[in-house]
């Protein structure tokens, strides 16, 4: 069990080392995040009362284009250099490595994502209730676009096109949007968002169990 | 042979591309049969003994095609998702096929469920559509079915992509029971349901008998139009096999 801990630990470090190494790769999503946010208000002109309106779906929106931007940094350099099929060949299990990669993922992209998003909510002058649902739920998604983005990813590795990977994924975020956006409405008029925050708690844990396993199935389908 | 050990060679007999391929031309011919029974009745009874409803008037006919291609869709999909899994796990390459041959029949209900239930909501609700949790969670649906489609025409080994069509069926069956459930989970514009409870439904008999036919007239229609899906695929599968290229005479080209 330590060793398997230990495992996990260093393909953490290693994936967090080379994307500290390489750090477009990490910057350029989050940037796109951002500039995507800032085009609304030019679009829509800078009246505060619409804004208010429409900024957290805005927010949200954007993070899921920016999380497809994203994901494929995390097989695809591996997928390259073959790195994914010594992986795959290692006698520790696949499902533990894959966790840990999608791990660091969220770490570099979800984490930074969510700071940026009540930073911007700030500029967008979104209420203090409204901010304070953003903030949780896109704690509680952001691991699960990072966890069912994985699969996605692991089926059309190697494919042409990051079109396809868009067209898979963004059917499978839609119950996540939904509900965090309920909650984030709730929160705007004043009410109680318990009931969406155990549901999207509820489906972290779904998440966490089962999209790691399904993940090295696809894995090795696409390598096999 | 005595039924125990009769049935499992039976069943391991019909999952031979070629026996199947042979059996499934009288199944197909006599399931079709039943379709256009099924359909003339249901149709007939829908459309003309069934009375008016006291409340939507004659518009409430258009169910006839709603209902059953709302269930349909789900129904295709669990077929789908669990052929798939099936193959995935023992390989079997009828399934394979049974599940990439049902995509296009399960979108083609789902996009019926969508549009006749916007044609009926027109009159009914003032709108043809509302964002209610029912209809968007067809809609994913129907876009499940899409990304499937177009996850299995991305790859070239048709073995490899049945096994990551399965994955990405078994991942999105999630989103079945939120279907299924949404008109009791929310409250929505869309109805509650009216004829799943078996105990007392909540719908005239002359007007259940014509839905039953037509949801079963729909079943046969998705069973024959797989079958001769089936059949295509298991040619172009075994091309290169001498069964098939003595059904197809020796002097065709096979591509492929």
């Amino acid at each position: 069990m330590n060793e398997y801990i230990k495992i996990f630990f260093i393909i953490l470090q290693r994936d967090l080392t080379l994307v500290f190494r390489n750090k477009a790769e990490f910057i350029n999503p989050l940037m796109f995040f951002v500039i995507v946010i800032i085009l609304f208000p030019l679009a829509f002109g800078s009246d505060a009362t619409l804004l208010k309106q429409l900024t957290s779906g805005i927010i949200w929106v954007t993070a899921l284009l920016a999380t497809v931007l994203s994901l494929e940094t995390i097989f695809r350099t591996d997928f390259e250099d073959g790195s994914i099929e010594q992986l795959i060949l290692a006698r520790y299990p696949l499902t533990l490595m894959v966790s840990a990669k999608v791990t660091a993922h969220w770490i570099i992209f979800g984490l930074p994502l969510i700071f940026i998003a009540v930073l911007t909510g700030f500029i967008l002058s979104l209420s203090s209730q409204t901010m304070f649902a953003l903030f949780f739920t896109l704690l509680l998604s952001t691991p699960v676009l990072s966890l069912i983005g994985a699969i996605t990813v692991a089926l059309t590795i190697g494919l042409r096109g990051g079109m396809l990977l868009s067209l898979l994924i963004l059917p499978l975020y839609m119950p996540v949007l939904i509900f965090s956006m309920l909650a984030v409405q709730n929160a705007t008029a004043g009410q109680s968002i318990s009931a969406e925050i155990y549901f999207l708690a509820g489906i972290l844990v779904l998440a966490l169990t089962l999209a790691p396993i399904t993940t090295a199935a696809a894995l090795r389908i696409r390598l096999s | 042979m005595n039924l125990y050990k009769a049935l499992p060679l039976w069943f391991h007999k019909l999952g031979a591309l070629k026996y199947f391929y042979e059996i499934s031309h009288v199944i197909s011919r006599w399931v079709s049969v039943i379709c256009v029974i099924c359909f003339i009745t249901g149709l007939y009874g829908g459309l003309v003994l069934a009375p008016a409803d006291y409340q939507q008037g004659d518009s409430f006919r258009i169910m006839y095609m709603h209902v059953p291609s709302a269930w349909m869709s789900l129904f295709i999909y669990m077929v789908m998702a669990i052929s798939g899994g099936i193959g995935l796990i023992w390989r079997v390459k009828l399934a394979e096929i049974v599940a990439r041959s049902s995509a296009p029949i399960g979108a083609t209900f789902t996009f019926l469920a969508l549009a006749t239930g916007a044609i009926w909501g027109k009159p009914m609700w003032g709108t043809w559509w509302v964002w209610d949790a029912r209809l968007t969670s067809e809609l994913i649906l129907l876009f499940l079915y899409l990304g499937y489609i177009a996850l299995q025409s991305a790859f070239e080994d048709r073995r490899v992509a049945a096994r990551a069509g399965a994955i990405l069926a078994l991942v999105g069956i999630v989103n079945i029971p939120i279907i299924h459930y949404s008109v009791e989970w929310w409250s929505t514009l869309h109805q509650g349901p009216t004829v799943s409870k078996l105990d007392k439904p909540s719908i005239h008999m002359s007007m259940l008998i014509p839905l039953l036919l037509m949801t079963l007239a729909c079943k046969t229609f998705y069973v024959s139009s797989l079958l001769i899906r089936i059949r295509t695929e298991i040619l172009e599968y075994e091309c290169n096999s001498s069964w098939v290229k003595h059904l197809l005479g020796n002097n065709k080209n096979v591509s492929n």
